[in-house]
């Protein structure tokens, strides 16, 4: 009798403490970084195609190009697990090199606008649009997933989940940061008098 | 002591700052999502009744024939959000598209901003590719707008959005008798009612009995359950027989069943019951009613960010 009791204590008290919370907002967290790695991948995918239609234009500015390349197969080789949410530095290095992948992308669109055959080009432009919308399905990807882990980052650390997370040694997960924080937060220098 | 106080007190500022984050305070300064009322929402006062109008019966006629929900809406300006942003909370908060099918497309113009953006639900997104939506942007609204002719160009818009998704093979729409969505939607109550009824009015009857005693509780449960009938079907006379009967039935098991035992065990069964009960009130059709005649989301839209942009 006093064994069933406390069996169902023991549900009862898990249930309360948070733990089923955890289990789910865990594998939300799993799901919602599976979606970013995807668009990532779809990003990953198109840039082949995108550096193709790029080559095709004559003397197009060579360092751009190779920068695209370089960045996607660094991106590309960074090992991604599900450890990885648990890992703040391989968090760190991943989001580097898909930030690397965004500049070296957004300076290649912004060359572009130089050559009017290549912004003509109906290839290149629909890979713009392809582009794009990876783009923004990132960011969407990136936002639910910055809200599912805040969402379970609150439970870890709020009473009484906290000790349930204690006990089982759950962490709060790693969450996207921006890279250029510092740069973003300065206010841009206007200076017009001296612009030549 | 003190660092466990201090402990407390970051838990409590954290607490607030979430709160506080997250309260309203914070949405200030982005544009408003806008109440979805209509197929089509205008608050910039461009188009005139009649341009609703048509534009919103070639909206309805792709629901009634696809089941797909298109909805349009034009704002003056999305600042300080670009249009994608803005456009996909929109589509988010409003969740157009079928319940489980998910087939919404949600058209922001900014009318200021001179900026467009076709947004398209997960599910969508095969029958309206990015290039697609581009595409329509590029060859129905540009132009049009470009001319100020905003009418044209939404017309134009919505036949090609039409034609897309009448590309697509999506589920059937439910077939409703046209012109009784009140009816149908009482028939779905019907059934919820039934189920709940079927659960509550033992496990309640018993526990009423238990505190009041037998009359005064089966007196209370049978006003209860008409009180509840009548505000689900709005029927004074379904909500009187469902309290008469509901009062017999009380009395009735509760003669049958004096003993301790059994009122015990009854205890033991009432809270899994009316906890998936609350699961299971909480998931019926209230607010699947389809509304007073107007256009109300399915709820099923999951927008991850397909579409396109344009600007003109």
């Amino acid at each position: 009798m006093t064994r069933w009791l406390l069996i169902l204590f023991t549900a009862f008290g898990l249930s309360g403490c948070g733990y089923n919370d955890f289990q789910r907002l865990d594998e939300q967290t799993k799901s919602a970084w599976s979606e970013v790695l995807n668009q990532y991948q779809r990003r990953a995918d198109l840039v082949p195609n995108i550096v193709a239609t790029v080559k095709g234009e004559a003397n197009f500015e060579q360092e751009t190009l190779t920068k695209v390349v370089e960045a996607r197969a660094k991106a590309t080789s960074v090992q991604v697990t599900p450890e990885t949410l648990n890992n703040p530095a391989a968090f760190q290095k991943f989001q580097q090199a898909q930030g690397e992948l965004s500049g070296a992308l957004s300076r290649l669109l912004v060359v572009s606008e130089r050559y009017p055959d290549l912004k003509a080009n109906q290839g290149f432009r629909d890979l713009r649009v392809q582009l794009e919308g990876t783009e923004n399905r990132i960011t969407v990807a990136r936002n639910r997933y910055i809200q599912t882990v805040q969402e379970y980052n609150v439970l870890t650390r709020s009473f009484p989940n906290n000790l349930t997370a204690m006990v089982f040694n759950y962490e709060p997960k790693a969450t996207f940061a921006v890279a250029n924080e510092a740069q973003i937060s300065a206010p841009p220098q206007v200076d017009f008098g001296k612009a030549k | 002591m003190l660092p466990a106080r201090t402990g407390w007190a970051r838990i409590a500022i954290f607490l607030i700052a979430i709160s506080g984050w997250l309260s309203p305070g914070w949405a200030q300064e982005l544009q408003p999502v806008p109440p979805l009322a209509a197929r089509v929402t205008d608050l910039t006062a461009t188009l005139d009744a009649i341009q609703i109008k048509g534009l919103d019966d070639k909206l309805a006629a792709l629901e009634q024939s696809k089941g797909s929900q298109v909805a349009f809406l034009m704002v003056a300006t999305t600042l300080p959000e670009d249009i994608t942003s803005y456009a996909n909370r929109v589509a988010n908060a409003w969740k157009i598209g079928r319940k489980g099918v998910g087939d919404g497309v949600l058209l922001v113009v900014a009318k200021d901003d001179r900026k467009v953006r076709i947004e398209v639900a997960k599910t969508l997104e095969g029958a309206i590719p990015d290039l697609a939506a581009r595409q329509i942007i590029d060859e129905a609204i540009t132009p049009n707008f470009r001319a100020g002719n905003y009418a044209a160009g939404l017309q134009a818009a919505a036949d090609q959005i039409t034609a897309r998704i009448n590309g697509e093979a999506l589920p059937e729409p439910a077939r409703r008798p046209s012109g009784n969505s009140a009816g149908s939607g009482a028939g779905f109550n019907w059934f919820d009612l039934a189920i709940f009824l079927f659960f509550a009015v033992p496990i309640a009857g018993a526990a009423l009995r238990g505190i009041l005693g037998r009359k005064l509780g089966a007196l209370v449960t049978g006003g209860g359950v008409g009180a509840i009938a009548m505000f689900v079907t709005s029927s004074l006379v379904i909500g009187g027989i469902a309290a008469v009967v509901a009062l017999l039935f009380a009395l009735l098991s509760g003669g049958l069943g004096g003993l301790g035992s059994r009122r015990g065990s009854g205890g033991w069964g009432a809270g899994p019951f009316i906890g998936g009960m609350g699961g299971m009130g909480s998931g019926g059709g209230w607010s699947g009613g389809g509304g007073g005649g107007g256009f109300s989301s399915g709820g099923g839209g999951d927008f991850g960010g397909g579409g396109a942009s344009g600007d003109w």
